[in-house]
């Protein structure tokens, strides 16, 4: 990994220019970073409890999404894939509304349309992941145009993995990216794996950011084991497309420490010596020894500070397990912005014969027709 | 009033919704200094500037995906794919995307987009400029498809889709582009995005077509009064999602004898949903068994184009065997 930015090697030693973040600053990020994974753990231990579906872990991944998401303002967005939900909440996102969308239960603001781990926020522009790969690489370059052309200084940070770099979106977001000029910064975190398939086996390049040159703009590799290299090159982007000089790939290389997802078993395709190797360059670790070295962390906090943070999760998942029944109406829903006649009179079928079976909650009733 | 063709009424749709509305932007291949290659946006950009209606990379999925972003981000884009038959590149980001935005945000983020699509047979264009393909999209829930066959028509339910909070896939029958000229007020109107127009009033066979067949239709509906004295009622669908199903039902129930007319395959085209909603909801009115003219099951001809779609000879046929049943 020679050419990619590096600024604290694997050991916490400074081999770059570090950021100029203030103690608070750097305190947070790595607060954040515990966060993700702190959620992590939660959300697994609830999978295997049968109480939520599926979860996709950002294990191994938290320098990458603390890194990216810090020099964003509320105002940009972030279009989002499956792993980026711990920087939706950083950015402002409810922890409530975090658990309800992994429960995919009646607070989630998503109604529980949408299988676990595919979060939203509008209130600080962050779209939920539809599941196919590449889509949300476009939509952030159209809503960057959008931007741009109402005259706003608003980045879109597009998130995708090294596997999308194989998919239709990537090529046409980034062709047309490259020529309407837009500010967005392609943020590909390359985690090594795409499920089973290793990110060297995608591409035939000598790198994903050198693919970025095809499109008309530069890319860059960063050690995204390294939460101050991937807040740096994004900071840096980030303002280039702020002012107005385009868009910028970032390739954050680094590693899925998990499977897949919660059904996925990683030993079957790759091996533990891997998975070891991986482990040494622990993205938390090699940022609290940073800190603890420049007294900004103390030698043992990070116990105290990850009890805290699974005091206030466990909170919250004790309040989520508890929410009211879904509303059955929200099957039809939402599909267009008012109910069309077809889907009322579906809906109507339907709840005639809930009632008859006693499956119907009040307010279940039927829509006029 | 002015005397328009279906393509002049197309463009002045555009004109009117970009004059009043500085958020929709026109854009897609060849769109724009060239005016699109049937002419639908001639004089957009000269008009209204390049940062309204302008070409883009060759990219249909490039197009629809990022018409949805500005669409999810305060814009209302009308993008043109140059032929439906060129659309499926886009297809995941119509189906998968802008379709189920609303759905799978709880409607936190929508995409209020039109897609205008030249589609259908009788240009000489082979198996890649002349598909109809309505039904995919019309199976498609959080679409609408929208398909005029008139000048009048086009402008009020462009406008009305441009307008729509959903997203509208716009299908213009291209061989009607300069072959229909008619009546269009000027200015601002719309045409409601689920009734079904009545072309012509009868009680003897009730017809559904939709589009470039609507003009068929109406030739074979004139010569089945002329020769045999049979009346039929003709029903403009106009919009296939979401559809009039009261005004089906109730013109069906009219006469009890239906023809439903498509150039599209037969093979879960459009009509057969017309026919199963009769068959569902009032059978007891049916005096003969429903026919359907369509295109054949087949990828679409060339030299034999003539024949593939429904004329007015067929649909004269289905008339007299339903009213002779």
């Amino acid at each position: 990994m020679s050419s990619a930015i590096q600024i604290l090697a694997p050991d916490g030693s400074v081999v770059g220019e570090p950021p100029g973040l203030s103690e608070a600053e750097l305190r947070g990020l790595f607060v954040h970073m515990l966060q993700i994974r702190c959620m992590d753990g939660r959300m697994l231990k609830l999978q295997r409890a049968g109480r939520v579906g599926f979860v996709g872990t950002a294990t191994g991944l938290e320098a990458t999404l603390v890194g990216a998401a810090a020099p964003l303002r509320p105002e940009d967005w972030l279009w989002s894939g499956l792993r980026e939900g711990g920087a939706a909440v950083m950015r402002g996102l409810p922890l409530s509304e975090y658990v309800a969308q992994m429960y995919c239960n009646a607070n989630d603001t998503a109604k529980g349309r949408q299988m676990c781990n595919h979060f939203q926020h509008k209130g600080t522009n962050y779209p939920s992941w539809s599941s196919v790969i590449g889509t949300q690489i476009t939509h952030g370059v159209g809503a960057a145009f959008a931007s741009m052309r109402r005259g706003e200084d608003t980045v879109h940070a597009i998130h995708f993995g090294d596997g999308a770099t194989s998919s239709n979106g990537f090529h046409s977001g980034l062709n047309f990216a490259g020529v309407w000029n837009v500010p967005a910064v392609f943020v590909c975190t390359d985690n090594g794996w795409a499920i089973s398939v290793a990110s060297s086996e995608q591409t035939a390049a000598k790198s994903f950011a050198a693919k970025a040159a095809a499109y008309g703009f530069p890319g860059y590799e960063v050690d995204g084991n390294d939460v101050l290299a991937c807040q740096s090159a994004m900071a840096d982007a980030v303002e280039r497309a702020r002012r107005g000089e385009g868009p910028t790939m970032l390739v954050l290389k680094t590693y899925r420490m998990l499977g897949h997802s919660s059904s996925d078993d990683p030993t079957k395709y790759r091996s533990d010596e891997e998975v070891a190797a991986w482990a040494e360059r622990d993205p938390i670790a090699r940022f609290e020894r940073y800190l603890i070295e420049r007294g900004i962390v103390e030698e043992g906090e990070r116990a105290k500070l990850e009890a805290q943070l699974l005091t206030e999760i466990d909170a919250v998942i004790h309040e989520q397990e508890a929410a009211p029944p879904m509303a059955l109406k929200t099957l039809v829903e939402d599909v267009y912005a008012e109910v069309p006649y077809h889907l009322r009179r579906e809906y109507n079928d339907f709840i005639a014969v809930a009632e008859k079976l006693g499956h119907a909650q009040p307010g279940d009733g039927a829509f006029p027709l | 009033m002015a005397n328009l063709t279906l393509i002049q009424a197309v463009n002045d749709g555009l004109r009117t919704v970009m004059k009043a509305d500085d958020s929709v932007v026109v854009f897609g291949e060849d769109v724009g200094p060239k005016g699109g290659v049937f002419l639908a946006t001639e004089g957009l950009t000269a008009d209204f500037g390049d940062s309204r209606c302008f070409d883009t990379p060759l990219s249909e999925d490039g197009i629809i995906g990022t018409a949805v972003g500005m669409a999810m981000n305060g814009l209302r884009p009308v993008a043109e794919i140059q032929f439906q038959d060129f659309i499926f590149p886009a297809f995941d980001q119509i189906v998968s995307e802008a379709a189920k935005l609303r759905y799978r945000s709880g409607g936190q983020y929508t995409a209020p987009m039109v897609i205008r699509t030249p589609y259908g047979g009788g240009i000489r264009g082979g198996l890649y400029h002349s598909q109809s393909g309505e039904a995919y999209f019309a199976h498609t829930a959080g679409l609408k498809v929208v398909i005029p066959s008139t000048p009048h028509d086009a402008k009020g339910l462009l406008i009305a889709s441009i307008q729509d909070p959903d997203p509208v896939l716009f299908m213009e029958p291209k061989a009607l582009y300069r072959s229909v000229k008619g009546e269009v007020p000027e200015g601002e109107y719309t045409v409601d995005l689920s009734t079904l127009r009545t072309v012509r009033q009868g009680g003897d066979v009730t017809i559904y077509c939709y589009g470039a067949m609507v003009p068929v239709v109406e030739r074979a509906a004139a010569q089945a009064a002329e020769q045999r004295g049979i009346e039929c009622l003709v029903v403009d669908l106009r919009t296939l999602m979401p559809l009039d199903e009261e005004g089906v039902l109730e013109a069906a129930k009219q006469t009890g004898r239906v023809v439903v007319v498509h150039e599209a395959p037969r093979f879960c085209g459009y009509g057969a949903e017309i026919s199963a909603l009769i068959a569902e909801h009032c059978i007891e009115y049916m005096e003969a068994p429903v026919r359907r003219v369509t295109g054949f099951d087949t990828p679409f001809p060339n030299t034999l184009e003539h024949h593939y779609l429904p004329d007015d000879r067929r649909v004269l046929d289905a008339i007299e065997s339903v009213y002779d049943f």
